[in-house]
């Protein structure tokens, strides 16, 4: 196993690049940092349409929602490989295929991760905002939104660790990702599948380890200010 | 955009009984990955309230390993790598029978039992302590009162995030497709190749595992609402 990464690990790491697209394991990272970040606004917007008394904003989304949730993230995949390039005119990589694939379904995730944080704040912050003569989107913003938002810190860096092994799914579509450089490998060598995806799933499980700790370190830390807050007062 | 739809395209050259097999292996797929992923799930619940040291560790590296490998490589490891390492004539016979069913199936339905561990787990721990008490005091056993006192409970406080898990897993049997099985997203692929009409052919495709996920969601809120009424008596 330790000759397969000694001989291939630049490959596993960054793919072709520099002579071609950056791949591998900073792909992935690369690829699902970048869907999460664009799939946050969206995620915010639908959480306060879920949560909206307004029927045009409250309908919609929560349809979004459920079809998301009701659909697998593959037919999502083959649905931006179809319209993506009809919609921008013109031929697109796989890359961005697979972002906009991410960005779509990560948004109603993270949108029901943002709306229970929102509910499981006290309804008096909403109304002592508005009692103050903040505006609903001002009380939003500046009252509701902070609060929930660092509340669900942990419950959004976990939603990475899931955007992390959703990008694998790219390797069904020829992304040059983590999971595709080692099929490569696995290609190249013919004889050793065992120990080539052996050493793909040790590399995801490590690397998910690492960012599960961080989300501990993170959640404990919120946990310490929030009990510290309810002491002062 | 010149694009005629053509849905009629899709009811020639046997195409419906196409679709139809692969919502049907679809099906076979959750079906049978559910049981595993349940079976095994409750026995590594049960096992670790038994709180023993050295089992303790094996159950969580067991549920850590499977929850931080992303679903398609524990796939690609069991159709590639553990295929490979069987005895030949064995390695035959599940090829015969269907090799991309059964070993996507096994990974399916391990990856899953982690998930549902876990949720047993802490639905189990949400028991309070004075029911396994009372029971033993009453001259049951430790496994009788397990099956009959705790589980029963557990399972109903943990219907919705088992309903999700069960969602989730019929989501996820399309990945099978990435190792060519022809399931319902493998059947539209399929399709759409041979026929170019890409958006009809998803647009039904979709439909359908929208239905099957609905459905899915209905029957998860019924059983709870139904079992949750019958605690309350």
């Amino acid at each position: 196993m330790l000759d397969i990464l000694s001989d291939n690990w630049l490959l596993l790491l960054v793919g072709q690049y520099p002579n071609g697209a950056m791949g591998g394991l900073v792909a992935t990272v690369g690829l699902a940092l970048i869907s999460l970040a664009l799939a946050f606004p969206f995620g915010i917007l639908l959480a306060l349409g879920r949560i909206s008394t307004i029927r045009i904003f409250y309908w919609p989304s929560t349809a979004i929602v459920y079809i998301v949730r009701g659909l697998p993230l593959l037919m999502f995949i083959f649905w931006a490989y179809f319209f993506v390039p009809i919609i921008i005119n013109r031929p697109v990589g796989g890359a961005t295929t697979m972002i906009a694939a991410l960005v779509i379904y990560e948004s109603a995730y993270l949108a029901e991760i943002i709306r229970s944080g929102i509910q499981a704040l006290p309804a008096g912050q909403l109304e002592a905002g508005r009692s103050l003569g903040l505006s609903y989107t001002q009380t939003m913003r500046r009252v509701i939104l902070p609060q929930a938002l660092y509340n669900t810190l942990p419950s959004m860096l976990s939603q990475f660790i899931s955007t992390v092994k959703e990008t694998s799914l790219g390797f069904v579509i020829s992304v040059h990702e983590l999971t595709f450089a080692a099929a490569q490998v696995n290609n190249i060598l013919l004889t050793k599948p065992f120990e080539v995806f052996g050493l793909l799933a040790l590399t995801y499980f490590t690397l998910n380890l690492i960012l599960g700790g961080l989300v501990k370190l993170v959640e404990n830390r919120i946990q310490i200010k929030r009990t510290m807050i309810v002491q002062v007062t | 955009m010149n694009y005629t739809l053509d849905f009629g395209a899709l009811l020639s050259n046997g195409y419906p009984a196409l679709i139809l097999g692969g919502l049907m292996t679809t099906l076979k797929m959750t079906a049978l990955a559910w049981l595993l992923a349940f079976g095994l799930g409750s026995v590594l619940a049960i096992l670790r309230m038994l709180n023993r040291r050295p089992l303790n560790y094996v159950i969580a590296l067991y549920v850590a390993f499977h929850r931080n490998v992303p679903m398609l490589v524990h796939i690609l490891l069991w159709y590639f790598g553990v295929a490979a390492l069987l005895p030949v004539a064995l390695n035959d016979a599940v090829n015969q029978w269907g090799g991309e069913f059964l070993f996507s199936m096994i990974a399916i339905g391990l990856v899953t039992a982690a998930y549902v561990a876990e949720d047993l787990r802490s639905a189990i721990r949400a028991i309070p302590d004075g029911q396994m008490e009372a029971s033993r005091s009453l001259g049951l056993s430790y496994l009788r009162s397990m099956r009959k006192v705790i589980l029963p409970q557990a399972f109903t406080i943990a219907i919705p995030p088992l309903t999700n898990q069960t969602l989730l897993l019929f989501k996820n049997t399309s990945l099978a497709m990435a190792i060519g099985l022809i399931e319902l997203t493998g059947a539209g692929r399929e399709i759409e190749s041979a026929t170019f009409k890409t958006f009809e052919v998803y647009t039904v495709v979709t439909a359908l595992y929208l239905a099957v996920s609905l459905l899915l969601m209905l029957g998860g809120a019924c059983i709870s609402k139904h079992r949750l009424a019958a605690a309350k008596r």
